[in-house]
């Protein structure tokens, strides 16, 4: 019989708070980089998302992503409208009250889909953001959750993924992609620049960020212990040496070290890390930080060069990252950090690494095809995108009919 | 109150570089000129584009920040006017703007209804409050 623990509910609580806040904080660093006519939107998308998938969750999304195993690929009904979800542990958790353990759980799910807005930026209907984030949140979030979280065949063969390398950020960066393609380019993409119209409400928006990813990361030990502190640890140094090595590359590439280039790398560095974050040390997380920085500054730049409008870089830094860092993860796992697991690459084991691998390839083929089928569906219901008139004009006041300044 | 062949009036626009700005401001008010228009404008000459950075690579900006100085005066001081506004405002480098003389019909002081010359006004009736 397993007894709550009060330590680690309390953590675990403000964790969860710390996560919500992440949202907010996303909103406002997409705001920053898209014109001044767009930052509502933006905004909407986000704060919608948060009221969206908080019902959506506790409707049935927790339940599909936790309820008892269908067959390993998605959870049963016993959850819905929270059913069953009560004060005492849950079985995921045995020392925090269950509807900690699924409101937790559920502020995952929100910025996961928060994320995929960076497609839509400033040129999607409202309406179509709202219809493709719930039907994103429960064909695609709650049975990747289910299948690395809830019981599902990818923990089933040993996938590793502390914070959500592959629930949140591979699934809604591939996502992104798929968006992207079917939304088609802002007009004047790659024709004229687009300045970024108030860089200090992304820097705003990535402290919010950083702050909450300790909540992401070390909140998910469940537990207020080492384990959490580990992964407290190795966030901030992950994220601290890919904001160095973004601000350094872009120093050598471009001429000056840009404050949006700090802040992208530090966003990285908290993406490449959170797959990790519970198994691997800060060494590793220094270098996985590095190669993030790298990595996704390449990835951001060779988009701003394609035709592909993924707009605000959700595909190159967290689908990119996330990647890199699930890879990782079954290189640097250790288990003098974690004695549950027996260790990647480095510790002489392989078959962490190909698991890892496994898991990084199902969830990006199944996250991008269906993510493309519910993108064209959406598009055939409502139309994803506002018409060219409304895109000049700007998405506050076509969709909104609201002015960020007055 | 319109008089026969009454003085002619001349608007003074002046694009400038906006760091020149209380320079001139501060010209002026020692000659007399204190009414003015001030507008934060964007436009580009001969001057190119200045490179920004982004998250990663360059861009251009095609359009450099000025400042627009709009006064109207009455013909006999147009021309120490746009002297003055050369002397205090150029750099000697590119980019230094341009000012457009234009003919104005006429002026209007909205308070008191007064046309014309009345209505510039030069200076000397200035007051504070």
């Amino acid at each position: 019989m397993s007894e709550i623990v009060a330590a680690d509910t309390a953590w675990v609580m403000v964790c969860t708070a710390m996560v919500m806040l992440m949202t907010p904080g996303l909103a406002l660093f997409y705001g920053g980089m898209v014109r001044k006519k767009n930052i509502l939107s933006m905004l909407a998308a986000c704060f919608a998302v948060i009221a969206l998938v908080s019902i959506q969750w506790v409707l049935f999304g927790y339940s599909m992503s936790f309820g008892s195993d269908v067959s390993g690929v998605i959870g049963g009904l016993d959850y819905v409208l929270m059913q069953g979800v009560g004060q005492d542990a849950g079985s995921y958790a045995g020392n925090i009250p269950h509807m900690v353990f699924a409101i937790f759980q559920m502020m995952f799910a929100i910025i996961t889909v928060a994320i995929i807005a960076s497609a839509f930026a400033e040129r999607a209907k409202f309406i179509s953001f709202l219809a493709f984030s719930f039907l994103w949140a429960t064909l695609v979030y709650s049975p990747i959750a289910h299948w690395v979280w809830g019981g599902g065949f990818l923990s089933g063969i040993g996938a590793l993924d502390f914070a959500g390398g592959l629930v949140v950020h591979i699934s809604s960066g591939i996502s992104a992609l798929a968006v992207a393609l079917v939304i088609g380019k802002r007009k004047g993409y790659r024709e004229y620049t687009f300045e970024p119209h108030n860089l200090p409400l992304t820097a705003i928006g990535v402290g919010l960020l950083w702050f909450g990813w300790f909540g992401f990361n070390a909140g998910s030990a469940l537990a207020a212990d080492g384990l959490a502190a580990n992964a407290f640890l190795v966030t901030n140094t992950a994220a601290a040496t890919a904001a160095l090595t973004w601000l350094f590359t872009g120093w050598l590439m471009d001429g000056k070290p840009s404050v949006l280039g700090m802040l992208s790398g530090a966003v990285a560095g908290l993406v490449v890390i959170t797959p990790a974050a519970g198994y691997v040390d800060v060494a590793s997380a220094m270098i996985m930080g590095f190669m993030a920085g790298l990595l996704c500054y390449f990835a951001v730049l060779y988009r701003t060069r394609s035709q592909v409008d993924e707009s605000l870089d959700a595909f190159a830094v967290h689908c990119v990252g996330g990647v890199l860092g699930a890879v990782l993860t079954g290189v640097f796992a250790s288990s003098a950090v974690n004695p549950g697991i027996d260790g990647g690459l480095l510790s002489g084991n392989t078959v962490q690494f190909i698991a890892q691998i496994e898991s990084v390839v199902i969830v990006l083929v199944y996250a991008f095809t269906v993510t493309l089928v519910i993108a064209k569906a959406v598009d055939l219901l409502f139309g994803l995108r506002a018409n060219e008139q409304e895109e000049y004009l700007g998405m506050d006041i076509a969709e909104h009919k609201e002015k960020a300044y007055a | 109150m319109h008089k026969r062949g009454k003085k002619k009036m001349y608007k003074i626009e002046a694009i400038i570089r906006p760091e020149k700005l209380e320079e001139v401001k501060k010209a002026l008010e020692e000659r007399g000129f204190y009414g003015m228009t001030v507008t934060e404008v964007r436009g580009r000459g001969r001057q190119k584009g200045i490179k920004m950075q982004w998250r990663a690579g360059e861009y251009v900006v095609d359009f450099i920040e000025k400042t627009k100085i709009e006064i109207v005066v009455k013909e006999e001081d147009a021309d120490a006017l746009v002297e003055l506004l050369c002397g205090k405002a150029a750099t000697g480098k590119v980019g230094d703007g341009k000012i457009f003389i234009l003919p104005v019909k006429d002026v209007v002081r909205i308070r008191t209804r007064e046309r014309g010359g009345p209505a510039v006004g030069n200076g000397k009736e200035w007051r504070f409050g």
